[in-house]
């Protein structure tokens, strides 16, 4: 029986009323009273060296307020990386500056040189239109493979080379690994692509940023999915500000997907503008100054080699990836290609050699960083693309051949320094098979072939590691923060409770979901329980949402804060019935003494707690409010398989997604509806890189994908409806909810599952020639590709 | 400066604006009414769809001068009048047709522009009617879905929920 | 955007003496002069809103038996009012852009911003019709003149179009996936006295006729009869959605379909 209330319950959301409404607010819907509004001037070249900035002809405009530069931030830190990583020979990365303003030298359009702040935006902008530079254009590296040859351009001069790290993971004897390859009865090779991506949150950043120079204080309102992070980088190591002066609110926020995860230059910008110009500063990306300014996705070039045995056992693995990392290191950039890329190549199979070979690559681009799955979606495409090949020159079934290699005990320690903790792939392929109805294909295959069409179908499996992360292994691989998560259970006087968690909801429905969990605990209703989220004044701390980490970590910190709030209001509760609080038990929000008729209401206690007239003030204190950090043991492990079925038409190689399933295990399910919208959203992503898009420079580093006129978003007539299926569960073993993590599933799963299938229909008609194409996986290329 | 007045929502407004003053700008700036939202600059996501005169516009597209005298309708105006969800809205909300809820005003917008043309319209007929509102956050699915429920049909045979 | 005076006149005459002023440029629907406008390409002193001029609007069959369109339709009224009298024109309408651009979005606008993936020139020039403006009339063969470039001089203003209906016709749009422009279209129209193909958004040019499919289909109009033929690459466009040899390619498919449609 699905349950209408409490853990696993598809409520409503509740937040969708105002967002319905037209009722939300949105960093863009803040005005502060007497706000100034900023604009920047960026590069429109990919790299030149500045030898000069006149702004007087500009700074005499009408409504301007004050033009920046680079020299108005020589006294200030620039944007950190968190994650050092350290290269194979135990070499720290070469981690170049990255200031707020250009300093010197300009390295990828749109890297801002100047900012007018103005009384109105368009003052701003026509005054940017007055500043005369003088840029001397240098040669641009774009392409990896020329960024790392001998005496190439180098985008940052003070660097040794283009190279940020070049790095190992696994077996890292290369003679060893060799042998296994030489020992093969098959190898299978593929070199792929896995294109840059923007991540395209439909609403573009935002900063809006008020000084007090009366108290001191700076509130920053940025379109963020940590604000802590925000204000813990901002002020320790860009502005130099003191924590406690700065308050960052993230209210609503429209989407994030990873880019909104970073802290960028205008929030850095607009908080020290707003106290050099005394007045409140405001700056709203247009969506072109969004493509060429948040940090885009994704960019790893690979060649992959997988060693079978006689048997088809998968023996060795063997990839060698180059990762683009822009012209700078954006906050999570380096563990993208690291931590979070090479730990996933085991995928749910038993490999018992596995290297990892990773360099990383400055190029005059925007910044590469996450984007939703980040790292785990390239790992998956290759492995998932390699073990299809394989199968298809082996001539063996590929669900077969994926289910022979399937990881079946547990826990299971990976050759790639992962312990997964649970799961059951065979399990969840079964579900797949009958979600995506596999048997029925054949049929469906005969009758698009009646129509002139190819059909394909393409499965893969996944996993991720996710609910990132424990605190002392990251610290261990170079994270530079913690990652665990903080939450605050204050119970009110009637009962009802606010909990402010430091994971922010950006569409992730933690409204919602978050009070299912309190709520069953104590046994009231969830209308008593509301989230508070977003807001560095009000809570306690948080690491933030991303890495579908918000339920696993974060969800686990207000778990334990809710125990505690059980544990002194059993307290209480035995003290009210003149009972040992060991004999009190809560049921239906109610306390009972085990054993007797006694009973007080939830209502009772919290009132006693804030009117102690009856209380044990010597052994406890009033109120009632636990706070509690959380810091997980090990990643979370959901994993799935996903079925894709295409049409190809042969005349125009336009390909259809026809039908889409996925089953992913998750673990436990607190809102199975917002689960499967999280996975329906992941899917759209993961069939936007897999069809339609690209994120394209020319050889001079423009931009050639800077809006939509371009940039392919998915829309809805891109897309059939998908079959999902989270049926399969096996909880996670070390967090009190025994949940691993959904957001990021659904576009890690999909991309190969398109291109397999894709594949899979041009060697139905004939075209076995075609071992591979390229995402995304365009009419143009499918046409070129089929001519051979 | 020039004046413009325009009905929003049942109510009559004016203004000084600008000739360059979009609908949009005039919506949310001028009128406070924040619900419309801009998420591009080149009038093809969707997020700004109203209704002028009864026809799905792109505020982001239209100047306010050119609405001069129009019906203007927007997010904020279409809750019944007791203030619960209408039809649509309720229906996006039962079959969870959002989530950051960015491209969402734009969306009932433009479904219920689709369903006053088109009361029954077809899984096709509504993907086709959505070109112009991009979502990056639903994969489309429960949007999809949500406005056929809305139109009074049947949907739970549509896989998943 | 930079700001400008904003005119609404209610006449033909009036919008041309107010187009006649220095700086000064029409504004149609607005779907690409808007977008144009923000990213601050155009900088005209006034705009000059050409939606109220009602003798500027309406679809209706002419005397002479064409159909005409006033230049200030929008394509949402030619997708319903064509209907019934050239039903391939109205569905070439009701697939430009989506419903809130079609909305706005006007015939005379589409035809003077020439873009070279719009989809009315392929309509215009393959159905041989007649550009009228408030100074003459101009024949679709010498209206185009290379992507966004017309023979339209400054401050002229498109106020109708008179469209040949022919026997038999029909648009195929092969969509850009990110503008859902065409990447490639092709027109087909078959009238008494032959056939006419105009292909858009595949040359450097903007819309063409593709000649040899013309004289093949004018002997034989069937799908097959333009089997034999080929499109040359040169002088096609070149982007990340596909390359010259793949919209030829599509030149093809797309003509011998929208013949198969149309027969
Ligand atoms: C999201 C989106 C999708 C689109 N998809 C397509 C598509 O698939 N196919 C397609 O063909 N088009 C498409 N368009 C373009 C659309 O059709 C525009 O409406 C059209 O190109 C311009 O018409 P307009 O009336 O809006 O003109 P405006 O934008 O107002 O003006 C365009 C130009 O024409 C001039 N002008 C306008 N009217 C006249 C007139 N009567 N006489 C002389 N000059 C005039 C203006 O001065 C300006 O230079 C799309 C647009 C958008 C925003
Ligand atoms: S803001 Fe109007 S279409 Fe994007
Ligand atoms: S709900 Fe976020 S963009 Fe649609």
């Amino acid at each position: 029986m699905p349950k209408d209330t409490g853990i696993g319950a598809a409520k409503k959301r509740r937040e969708d009323v105002r967002f319905l409404t037209g009722a939300g607010n949105y960093t863009d819907d803040i005005n502060v009273r007497g706000q100034a509004y900023v604009h920047f001037l960026r590069s429109d070249v990919a790299h030149a060296k500045i030898n000069g900035i006149d702004t007087s002809a500009a700074a005499a405009m009408p409504g301007v307020v004050r033009i920046f530069t680079g020299a108005d931030f020589t006294g200030v830190g620039g944007l950190p990386c968190g994650w050092q990583v350290t290269d194979r020979h135990g070499v720290p990365m070469q981690e170049p500056p990255h200031p707020i303003l250009a300093q010197g030298k300009v390295r990828h359009v749109g890297d801002p040189i100047a900012a007018v702040v103005a009384d109105t935006y368009e003052q701003a902008r026509d005054a940017a239109e007055a500043i005369v530079l003088d840029l001397e254009e240098l040669p641009a590296v774009v392409n990896m493979g020329a960024a790392l040859k001998d005496g190439a351009t180098k985008v940052h001069d003070d660097l040794t080379s283009n190279l940020c790290y070049d790095w190992v993971l696994g077996q890292t004897d290369d003679a060893a690994v060799q042998a296994a390859f030489d020992a093969a009865a098959h190898v299978t090779t593929l070199e792929l692509t896995n294109q840059r991506l923007v991540a395209n949150p439909m609403e573009p950043r935002v900063a809006v940023a008020e000084y007090s120079r009366g108290t001191e204080d700076y509130t920053l309102y940025t379109t963020s999915q940590n604000p802590h992070v925000i204000r813990l980088l901002m002020c320790a190591f860009v502005l130099g500000l003191p924590e406690h002066k700065v308050r960052v609110v993230a209210p609503d926020v429209g989407g994030g997907f990873g880019t909104k995860i970073f802290h960028y230059a205008e929030e850095a910008f607009v908080t020290f503008a707003a106290k050099a110009c005394n007045r409140p500063v405001k700056w709203t990306a247009s969506r072109s100054e969004a493509f060429m300014s948040d940090a885009q996705g994704r960019d790893h070039v690979t060649k992959i080699e997988l060693a079978l045995d006689a048997d088809n056992n998968f023996v060795a693995l063997r990839t060698n990836t180059m990762a683009n990392m822009g012209a700078y290191l954006s906050t999570f950039s380096s563990s993208v290609p690291t931590w979070l890329h090479g730990t996933l190549m085991a995928g749910n199979y038993r490999t018992p050699v596995i290297q990892v070979n990773v360099k990383a690559v400055f190029t005059n681009t925007v910044p590469v960083d996450a984007y939703r799955g980040a790292g785990r979606p390239e790992a998956t495409y290759q492995l998932e693309r390699v073990i299809d090949k394989a199968a298809r020159e082996l001539g063996v079934d590929p669900i077969k051949l994926r289910r022979q290699n399937f990881i079946t005990e547990f826990p299971y320690d990976t050759p790639v320094a992962l312990t997964y903790d649970t799961g059951d792939y065979n399990g969840t392929m079964d579900k797949l098979e009958v979600a995506a109805d596999i048997v029925g294909f054949a049929a469906r295959r005969a009758e698009s072939e009646k129509r002139g069409k190819l059909r394909g179908l393409g499965v893969n499996c996944y996993i991720e590691a996710c609910g990132i992360a424990p605190s002392n292994i990251v610290g261990m691989l170079g994270a530079r923060a913690g990652l665990y998560d903080a939450a605050t259970v204050r119970v009110n006087a009637t009962g009802s409770i606010s909990v402010m968690v430091g994971a922010h909801s950006h569409g992730q429905g933690h409204e919602t979901a978050f009070p299912q969990v309190v709520a069953e605990m104590i046994g009231i209703d969830e209308s008593m329980v509301e989230i508070v989220h977003g807001d560095t004044s009000k809570i306690p701390f948080g690491m933030g949402t991303y890495g579908s980490r918000s339920l696993a970590v974060c969800g686990s910190a207000m778990v334990r804060a809710t125990e505690k709030i059980i544990n002194k209001a059993k307290k209480i509760a035995a003290h009210l019935m003149e009972a040992s609080d060991t004999d009190i038990e809560l049921k239906d929000g109610r306390f009972t003494v085990a054993g007797t008729d006694k009973s007080v209401a939830w209502g009772d206690v919290t009132l006693t707690a804030y009117v102690p007239h009856n209380f044990p003030l010597t052994e406890i204190e009033p109120g009632l409010e636990e706070t509690a950090f959380y810091d997980p043991a090990n990643f979370t492990y959901p994993a799935g398989a996903y079925a894709c079925e295409v049409e190809v038409d042969p005349e125009t190689g336009k390909v259809t997604v026809e039908r889409f399933a996925a089953a992913d295990d998750f673990g436990n399910i607190i809102n199975p509806m917002i689960v499967d919208g999280q996975v329906h959203g992941g899917i759209g992503q993961g069939i936007g890189q897999a069809l339609l898009e690209s994120c394209v420079y020319d050889e001079n580093g423009q931009l050639l994908t800077g809006s939509y006129m371009d940039y392919a978003m998915p829309r809805a007539d891109d897309v059939p409806f998908y079959a999902v299926d989270h049926s399969s569960q096996t909880p996670c073993t070390h967090n009190p909810l025994g949940v691993k993590g959904c957001g990021e599933a659904g576009a890690i799963g999909s991309p190969p599952a398109v291109v397999n299938a894709v594949i899979d229909a041009l060697h139905s008609g004939g075209m076995t020639h075609v071992a591979h194409i390229d995402m995304p996986v365009s009419p143009s290329r499918v046409w070129s590709a089929m001519q051979g | 400066m020039p004046q413009v007045s325009m009905t929003v929502n049942g109510k009559a407004t004016s203004g000084t604006v600008e000739g360059r003053t979009l609908l949009s700008g005039y919506l949310r700036d001028h009128l406070g009414l924040t619900g419309t939202h801009v998420g591009c600059d080149t009038s093809q996501c969707g997020a700004c769809v109203v209704h002028v005169n009864g026809a799905a516009v792109k505020s982001c597209a239209i100047l306010a001068l050119e609405a001069d005298g129009a019906d203007v309708a927007t997010i904020e105006g279409q809750a019944n009048a007791d203030g619960s969800l209408n039809v649509i809205q309720q229906a996006f909300q039962d079959h969870h047709g959002l989530q950051c809820g960015f491209c969402t005003p734009g969306m009932v917008m433009s479904a219920a522009a689709l369903l006053k043309e088109n009361p029954k319209p077809t899984e096709r007929d509504v993907r086709e009617y959505l070109e112009g509102n991009i979502c990056r956050c639903t994969g489309y699915h429960n949007i999809v879905k949500a406005i056929m429920a809305a139109s009074g049909q049947d949907v739970t045979a549509i896989a998943a929920e | 955007m930079y700001n400008f005076e904003f005119v609404k006149p209610a006449t033909i005459a009036d919008a041309a003496k107010a187009l006649g002023t220095e700086e000064a440029q029409a504004l149609g629907g607005g779907q690409t002069l808007i977008p144009a406008l923000k990213q601050r390409l155009n900088a005209p002193a006034t705009l000059v809103s050409l939606s109220g001029i009602g003798e500027m609007k309406g679809v209706c069959r002419a005397d002479d038996g064409t159909l005409a369109i006033g230049g200030a339709t929008t394509h949402v009224t030619v997708a319903s009012e064509a209907a019934a009298h050239y039903p391939a024109l109205a569905a070439l309408a009701s697939h430009i852009g989506d419903p809130a651009v079609r909305n706005r979005g006007t015939i005379g606008g589409s035809l003077a911003n020439n873009d070279p993936a719009a989809c009315y020139p392929a309509a215009v020039l393959g159905s041989g019709a007649t550009v009228k403006t408030n100074t003459r009339d101009i024949a679709a063969d010498d209206y185009f003149q290379g992507m966004f470039t017309t023979a339209l001089h400054d401050g002229e203003i498109i106020t109708e179009v008179r469209f040949p209906v022919p026997q038999k016709a029909n648009y195929q749009k092969f969509v850009q996936p990110a503008s859902r422009f065409a990447l490639t279209g092709v027109y087909v129209a078959k009238f008494a006295d032959g056939v006419r193909v105009a292909v858009t958004g595949a040359s450097e040019n903007g819309v063409f006729r593709w000649t040899e499919a013309e004289a093949a289909l004018s002997a034989d109009f069937s799908p097959a009869a333009v089997e034999g033929l080929t499109v040359s690459a040169d002088g096609l466009i070149r982007d990340i959605h596909g390359t010259p040899e793949y919209r030829a390619h599509l030149v093809k498919v797309l003509t011998k379909r929208a013949v198969a449609a149309a027969a």
